[in-house]
């Protein structure tokens, strides 16, 4: 089985884009499955069933849904096993630019939009700058010049990636990037003594446990201050 | 080509003096460099502490291994230019959709060709032109390939973000940023890496109000620019700043500007246009179309001394119908007009 993880900012087309490019996998008789990983809640597990595809989804609630992602990839990726999948394809919402689910030897995936403005990619930490392939959507609503210099503004904050363009809507890039995906020479048994791509921060302090009360009493942990110059 | 090796060894100043585009990297990748540019790289990296490190999502290794990329990158782009013109492209047949082979040997395009592309919904036109932009080697649906200048294209065409083979035209007229016109083309000038920056966007904002009906002017916002003249500035920068040689054009349709002076404009840049559109007036500018059938080309048509004449007509009538729409614009009445 290959697995792959598809990452990016909520709503930037990450489901449209896996859609359209499973429809071109599904030609060539390759078996998807799709798991999807979010914050509160999502709806697109149900676009998955729809269209044919056995597909599991995992709500991280009050957790980072990040630290959420690992903590369950290895149990995910049995599943997609257990199935005979030959690709598992797992998307996940970026939600503080910081994190990133992506794991060492596993093809990285990140999908955002040209909508998002032309200073995003620098916002974009791990998530960007550690993907294989950069994925570059709605350029359907944004003129030849906006399309370039975001592209541009992508490529140096990662000159490694791939970075292709395609509309969620219609498809158009999307079969080209399905021959980038399936590798049948690489067989994943198990994900157990792989490694993230890079380190989660080490963020752990009372609210992150469930405090709600504000003030220096209740901060326990790894609490740091904002510097706000001297006190007049 | 560079290596991460010297490259830790080189002070900052030197760096930016040798790869001035180094810059952009800097700030992009919230690198500040600033007093600091008498460090080698190295050194630079080494005044980070943990909790920077920690806080900055930094990862030296990776940050040195993607300016080596960076560097290189830019290097073949601002590089690459006379020497890899493109003068022909060329379509090897492939199958139609029911796996039937293509009937013609090949189709050759030069530069400063207007090629259409006509046939019913489905039928695959917008595969063709993607089949173009992926140059195809027998790995789409279609099984055709590309070729340029004759021979077996260069794969970066399909992987590198500054030196893409197609630029393609939106249909959508809005800009998402809020800058001026001039700030606009200077970021897109910047991105590009052109030298005569001024010059250029001169020559843009001057081609653009010639084709759009009413004039803007370099402050104007590009927000509050009408459909034409929105319309009129990309193909206009498109025309004269993008770097790609081939213009895919899907389906525009009526769009208020100077339609005929727009394509001219493109082809003057020695640029090759592809344009899938059922409008008669836009499908006879060409030099041929291109009838596609069921996923296959079906057959090349060049357009005939007729059908120029023809286009004549549509011009005059079309001309008769702007003229209605501008006086009906400004408030008259058309009750004696014979049409
Ligand atoms: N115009 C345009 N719209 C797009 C494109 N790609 C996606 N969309 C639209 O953008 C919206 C969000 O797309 P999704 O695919 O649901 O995005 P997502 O990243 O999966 O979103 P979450 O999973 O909720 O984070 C939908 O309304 C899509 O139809 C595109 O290329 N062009
Ligand atoms: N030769 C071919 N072999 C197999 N599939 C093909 C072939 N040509 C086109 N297709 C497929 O047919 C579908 C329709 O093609 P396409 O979207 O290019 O049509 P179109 O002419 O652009 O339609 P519209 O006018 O609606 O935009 C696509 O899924 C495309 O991949
Ligand atoms: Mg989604
Ligand atoms: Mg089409």
């Amino acid at each position: 089985m290959n697995l792959i993880t598809v990452s990016g900012p909520p709503s930037s087309g990450k489901t449209s884009v896996i859609l359209k490019t499973i429809e071109s996998l599904k030609k060539r008789g390759i078996a998807v499955g799709v798991v999807k990983f979010d914050c509160l809640s999502t709806d697109d597990d149900l676009l998955y069933e729809k269209a044919g595809l056995p597909v599991k989804k995992g709500l991280s609630g009050a957790l980072c849904p990040d630290h959420y992602f690992v903590s369950n990839i290895e149990e995910v990726t049995e599943w997609g096993l257990s199935l005979k999948l030959d690709l598992l394809i797992t998307e996940s919402a970026g939600l503080c630019n910081r994190c990133s689910p992506y794991i060492q030897d596993i093809k990285a995936v990140c999908v955002i939009d040209n909508l998002s403005g032309i200073n995003t990619p620098k916002k974009i930490g791990p998530m960007l700058k550690m993907a294989d392939i950069v994925i570059i959507t709605k350029g359907d609503i944004v003129s030849q010049a906006e399309r370039e210099v975001f592209a541009s503004r992508v490529n140096t904050v990662n000159p490694s990636a791939v970075i292709m363009h395609i509309n969620g809507l219609t498809g158009q890039g999307a079969y080209e990037l399905s021959t980038l995906l399936f590798d049948e020479t690489i067989t994943l048994d198990t994900l157990k003594g792989k490694k993230l791509r890079f380190s989660m921060p080490a963020a752990l302090c009372s609210y992150c446990l469930g405090e709600t009360r504000i003030g220096a009493s209740y901060q326990m942990g790894n609490v740091r201050k904002m510097e706000m110059g001297e006190k007049q | 080509m560079i290596t991460a090796v010297q490259l830790q060894k080189e002070t900052i100043e030197r760096l930016v003096v040798t790869y001035p585009f180094l810059e952009s990297f800097f700030s992009d990748n919230n690198l500040d460099v600033i007093q600091k540019e008498g460090l080698t790289l190295e050194e630079y990296f080494n005044t980070f502490d943990e909790e920077e490190i920690e806080n900055k999502a930094l990862d030296k290794e990776q940050a040195l291994n993607s300016m080596v990329e960076y560097i290189n990158g830019m290097v073949q782009f601002l590089g690459s230019t006379e020497e890899e013109a493109i003068r022909t492209l060329t379509i090897l047949p492939g199958t139609d959709k029911s796996g039937n082979p293509e009937q013609f040997e090949q189709i050759t395009i030069k530069q400063s060709e207007i090629i259409c592309i006509v046939g019913p919904t489905g039928s695959g036109k917008s595969r063709l032109l993607g089949d173009i932009e992926w140059v195809a080697q027998n790995d789409t649906p279609t099984s055709r390939k590309i070729l340029i200048n004759e021979e077996k294209p260069d794969m970066k065409w399909r992987y590198s973000s500054g030196n893409k083979l197609v630029a393609q035209l939106s249909q959508n007229m809005n800009f998402v940023m809020d800058l001026t016109v001039r700030e606009f083309l200077e970021l897109h000038a910047k991105s590009r890496m052109v030298e005569n920056e001024e010059e250029v966007i001169a020559r843009i904002i001057e081609a653009a109000n010639n084709l759009a009906g009413e004039k803007f002017i370099p402050e104007t916002p590009i927000t509050s620019l009408s459909g034409g003249q929105s319309r009129a500035l990309m193909i206009a920068d498109t025309a004269i700043l993008s770097k790609s040689p081939i213009i895919l054009i899907d389906e525009i349709e009526n769009a208020g500007i100077d339609r005929k002076k727009a394509l001219e404009l493109l082809v003057s840049e020695e640029k090759i246009v592809l344009m899938a559109t059922h409008d008669p007036l836009l499908a006879l500018m060409g030099d041929k179309r291109i009838v596609i059938k069921n996923g296959g080309i079906h057959k090349v048509i060049d357009t005939s001394q007729n059908e120029k004449a023809l286009l004549e007509e549509l011009e005059k009538m079309d001309n008769r119908v702007q003229d209605l729409r501008s006086r009906l614009r400004h408030g008259e009445q058309l009750d004696n007009v014979n049409f």
